[in-house]
């Protein structure tokens, strides 16, 4: 869990954005999902962002929504998921890695044993698409037990009395979804984006991750410098799947380059 | 516990929650969009004016009251129980489905929304859908399956008759839950203009309870025809349960009748030790899909299952929380019927008594079938048909050709 303080806190110093990329657990196998994972610091990613795979992502676009089905017909489990982080902690001690899924297959791995084995593998924290604030309650409870993040959702229809509901009791930082939409769909306007992140940080100190809709370094770069985290990630699952690892790696390169602008 | 045990239908809680079961776990984008449709659905329910409505255009329009007929040879033939059929297949577009339609898109309406988006599997409720979309001039767009677009090739093209886009979905299995995902998807997305019209008895809270309080009109007027063609209530009621909308409004306003006995049929498929089958009571286990907590065909990583039925509507690996309660407190026993025994019953309503019925509620029919043998001739029993059987014509006649 420290591991995303320093992260931030090493932006803060730095004066910049950092660079979440998120890609699916596995896909499309678990060897060259960890050659990839391994290989994202170095590219200058500053927060790994890895879902865990889901038979009905109904958050998802059609780029993710491949990519689960991917990973799951090459066997990825929670477990795997787990494992798949536990050896990325062998090369990469520094990065937080932050997991992004839907609640059934945490529910069915068991609500504490699932945040207690996360930590152990070297989890820093954990995002699940489908548990809004209303049953927050005990997987909150969970996961501070394990000393987990589980990050709080912010969306363009969240008005000001829900957003500070969604706030009480939020750690790490806020993933606000910058449009009505699933991911990868349409594209978000900086300008929208920056002041949808202003009105999110009228509500926190926390840091703001924004994420859905960002998909190209122009867009990158036209929000560095106006919310701590930038989450792209359609884009790069789609490349990984078109053209492989190295192309991935030198997409998030750009990005990076364009988050440090 | 004790309150669980002794449920008889109050739920839900302020929350959504039935028991442990239900609630609203759908994300934060749509949360707002579920919280005004609670407290639009709230207003609506606490004025005269919106359930005068409501009853008149089921009165005028749908049909309603739909008759309960005497099944009197079937009755003969098995020689128990006097068989009863709540004729849901008599209503405007052939299905129960209409009636939940009428009551959402009154809401819909009143929330001031233009555009109307539904999930469909056997397309009856995408009928209904389209209905009252064209009745109400709005625009309506139905996801359904590829696969079940194939096997209930009419209903698609009554929907587009009627105005509405019919968008197919490739994803998974191809069915029901995957016209819900893309259904789901298209609200995300379009959630400050689309009013999502849900048409089963599962889903995010406010849904289960308010397609229950659009659907216990069934259950209301079996009440007042029974109890005026026999002087008492049924000894029995039987109904199909996918999703569960038809069989939740019919039993609901009996069960605080202590001496009524419930049976839900889910679909047996190919029978349940075949593991192809859509009977998330009699073999899957709690967990979260679309928006809900409820009994759910998954594997040991909670991954939903791919479910099997021959009957499109009942191809669905959830089943509506109040079920689920009901399953745990014992209230309703929950039955299933394979497609042999659904398609039999088909073939035997036919014959018998000049009714096709929709294959869903054939599997009601072919639980009735065990049942009313083992039972009196001084009692009554009564199964909801919940939809005619045109659309099935085709699925039939292939089977039967199987067969020869």
């Amino acid at each position: 869990m420290k591991r995303i303080e320093h992260t931030l806190a090493r932006l803060r110093t730095a004066g910049r954005s950092g660079l979440v990329t998120y890609f699916t657990a596995g896909d499309p196998d678990f060897d060259t999902s960890l050659t990839l994972l391994r290989g994202l610091a170095a590219a200058g990613a500053d927060l790994i962002e890895l879902g865990l795979p889901f038979s009905d992502p109904v958050a998802d676009g059609p780029v993710i929504q491949a990519a689960h089905i991917r990973a799951r017909a090459a066997g990825q489990t929670v477990a795997l998921t787990l494992d798949l982080v536990h050896a990325l902690r062998n090369t990469d001690a520094i990065t937080p890695v932050v997991l992004m899924g839907y609640l059934n297959p945490v529910l069915q791995y068991g609500i504490e044993r699932f945040m207690q084995d996360a930590a152990h593998s070297g989890v820093d924290g954990l995002i699940l698409v489908d548990l809004p604030i209303e049953h927050i309650a005990p997987y909150d409870a969970a996961a501070r037990a394990a000393g987990l993040h589980l990050i709080r959702m912010s969306a363009p229809t969240s008005d000001d009395a829900r957003l500070a509901q969604i706030l009480v009791g939020a750690g790490g930082f806020v993933y606000h979804v910058s449009v009505n939409g699933t991911t990868g769909a349409g594209a978000a306007t900086p300008e929208d984006v920056a002041q949808a992140v202003e009105r999110v940080h009228r509500h926190t100190v926390l840091p703001v991750a924004a994420g859905f809709g960002i998909r190209e370094a122009a867009q990158v770069k036209a929000l560095a410098g106006r919310c701590e985290l930038i989450v792209v990630g359609s884009a790069l699952v789609a490349r990984l799947a078109d053209q492989g690892v190295a192309a991935a790696l030198a997409q998030v390169r750009e990005l990076a380059e364009a988050c440090a602008t | 516990m004790t309150a669980a045990r002794t449920y008889q239908g109050e739920g839900p809680d302020p929350a959504g929650m039935f028991g442990p079961y239900g609630g609203a776990y759908m994300p934060e984008t749509l949360m707002p969009a579920l919280h005004e449709l609670t407290r639009v659905f709230e207003e609506a329910s606490a004025d005269a004016a919106f359930w005068a409505e409501y009853h008149a255009i089921l009165a005028d329009y749908v049909g309603r009251p739909s008759p309960l007929t005497l099944a009197a040879k079937l009755t003969r033939e098995l020689g128990g129980a006097r068989i009863w059929l709540k004729r849901e297949d008599l209503n405007h577009t052939g299905a129960h489905k209409i009636n939940n339609c009428t009551g959402q898109v009154l809401l819909a309406r009143r929330m001031g929304k233009h555009r109307v988006i539904a999930e469909t599997g056997a397309g009856q409720h995408g009928v209904a859908t389209a209905t009252v979309c064209a009745l109400f001039g709005l625009e309506c767009a139905i996801y359904m399956g590829a696969e079940d677009m194939a096997r209930q090739a009419p209903n698609v093209a009554r929907m587009r008759l009627l105005g509405a886009e019919v968008m197919p979905v490739h994803s998974g299995t191809a069915t029901l839950k995957d016209a819900m995902n893309e259904a789901l998807r298209d609200w995300i997305t379009h959630v400050d203009s689309t009013y999502y019209l849900l048409g089963t008895g599962a889903g995010p809270h406010p849904y289960p309870r308010l397609v229950r309080d659009f659907q216990r009109i069934i259950g209301i007027e079996t009440r007042e025809q029974i109890l005026a063609k026999t002087g008492r209530l049924p000894d029995a009621m039987v109904a199909c349960v996918g999703g569960g909308s038809n069989a939740i409004g019919f039993f609901h306003p009996f069960l605080a009748e202590p001496e009524v006995r419930f049976y839900g049929v889910e679909a047996g498929g190919l029978g349940i030790s075949s593991g192809q089958h859509a009977a998330c009571l009699g073999a899957g286990r709690p967990g979260v899909l679309h928006g809900n907590l409820t009994y759910l065909l998954q594997d040991a990583d909670g991954q939903i299952e791919n479910v099997y039925s021959v009957s499109a509507g009942l191809d669905y690996p959830g089943v509506g929380p109040e079920h689920a309660l009901l399953h745990d407190t014992g209230r309703v026993r929950y039955e299933s019927a394979t497609d042999a025994e659904a398609l039999a019953a088909f073939h035997w309503l036919a014959r018998s008594e000049g009714i096709l019925p929709a294959l869903e509620s054939a599997h009601a029919l072919a639980f009735a079938r065990k049942l009313a043998p083992t039972m009196t001739p001084q009692q009554h029993l009564v199964v909801c048909l919940s939809g005619r059987g045109d659309k099935d014509v085709d699925t039939v006649l292939h089977h039967l050709e199987e067969s020869r």
